[in-house]
């Protein structure tokens, strides 16, 4: 993926983040493991009362990145299987908030 | 139109895979899932490379468009079935493009390609040949597009429908949360708009949620006034075209269009007026 904003789409893993940007932004990123890095699956963002915000494909690491807005969100994986987790997560300009999460 | 007429689950395309008069198409921004792994016999279509003028911003002219087909060996009597990453938004754009160009025989797969994986169903990387077709297009349908004067001059007068998540349309991030936020433009939403997000009209795996689902939140929820004309916008118009096709193809509301100039023109017009702030 570029760094070309006309478009709107989500690449597997989520946008690369560039040092110039990090600073600014409030991100949320990390990896979704079941032993080995899952890599067929969606990470969700949600809101408060479980407003979707946005969706990435899983990068072949399992990984995923979110651009958010200061705040409390949660994190929601989808994986073959039925295979669904949650977590509980916090975002705030120019933060990385890393997360982990096992399935 | 109805649900029947305009939507296909996995199973139906899994038992037309191959079949003579099926173009299946996958449909993204980022083709490189489509390289690593597709719908067997589907082809591709790039929807910023294929779809998208290279130098205006506008879609491909009719002679494009014919091209493309034609290259890709898309056939006027071929039933051509869409699907796609990202809960099918640029799937259902691809659906929209085809309609304004006058292909009548059009599906989308229910879910797209997010269902279809997480069912576990079969991706391959094999790439079919089809044979080049001699295409024909339509004019495009005015009926379904809508340019930024007509929208401004729809503000309280027209439903209005922001589908973009919340945070979008209040002002407080000016792109999806999947995206950097460093932008030109200004952050809002165009008075009077009523801001059901996308999302709200699918279930976590993509499908379209039921018509009943789908009345009561368009018209109970959100309070829009079918007997009014409705347009609707996003960020750049592909998340808005997943909700013309949920109010033009499967409620069957007969004048809705797609504003593909959406908030990227919108919020960067002189002169407009904007509302900031949530929704009342």
């Amino acid at each position: 993926m570029s760094s070309d904003l006309s478009g709107c789409g989500a690449p597997a893993g989520g946008v690369t983040v560039t040092k110039d940007a990090a600073g600014k932004e409030a991100i949320v990123e990390g990896r979704v493991l079941s032993g080995a890095p899952v890599s067929t699956g969606y990470a969700r963002l949600l809101g408060t009362g479980d407003e979707f915000v946005a969706e990435v494909p899983l990068g072949e690491d399992g990984g995923f990145r979110f651009f958010a807005a200061p705040g409390e969100w949660t994190l929601r994986v989808l994986a073959p299987g039925g295979v669904r987790a949650e977590r509980a997560v916090s975002a705030d300009i120019g933060q990385i908030t890393r997360v982990e999460i096992l399935v | 139109m109805s649900r029947s007429d305009v939507l296909v689950d996995a199973d139906w395309v899994e038992g037309h895979i191959g079949e003579p008069g099926i173009a299946l198409v996958e449909v993204d921004e980022d083709t490189s899932a489509y390289d690593r792994g597709h719908i067997p016999t589907a082809i591709k279509i790039d929807w910023k490379q294929d779809l998208q003028d290279p130098v205006r911003r506008d879609f491909v002219d009719k002679a494009g468009f014919e091209a493309l087909l034609s290259e890709r060996g898309i056939s006027n009597d071929d039933t051509v079935v869409l699907y796609g990453g990202n809960n099918n938004w640029f799937a259902a754009y691809a659906y929209w493009y085809f309609k304004l160009y006058g292909h009548q025989n059009v599906l989308l797969l229910d879910g797209g390609r997010k269902k279809w994986e997480l069912d576990s169903r079969e991706l391959t990387t094999d790439v079919p040949a089809r044979e080049k077709t001699s295409y024909t297009a339509t004019e495009q349908d005015a009926s379904l597009r809508a340019l930024r004067d007509e929208v401004v001059a729809a503000i309280g007068k027209r439903n209005l429908v922001d589908v973009r998540s919340p945070d979008e349309f209040a002002g407080r991030l000016l792109a999806p949360a999947h995206l950097p936020q460093e932008q030109a433009q200004r952050g809002g939403h165009i008075p009077t708009a009523r801001n059901v997000p996308w999302s709200k009209a699918a279930n976590d795996d993509g499908t379209f949620r039921s018509d009943d689902e789908l009345e009561e939140l368009y018209k109970s929820e959100a309070g829009l006034d079918f007997s009014k004309d409705t347009i609707a916008y996003c960020r750049i118009g592909e998340r808005s075209a997943h909700t013309w096709f949920v109010l033009h193809e499967i409620l069957d509301q007969p004048n809705v269009k797609n504003y593909d100039g959406s908030w990227t023109e919108y919020g960067s017009l002189v002169g407009v007026p904007i509302e900031l702030g949530d929704a009342r």
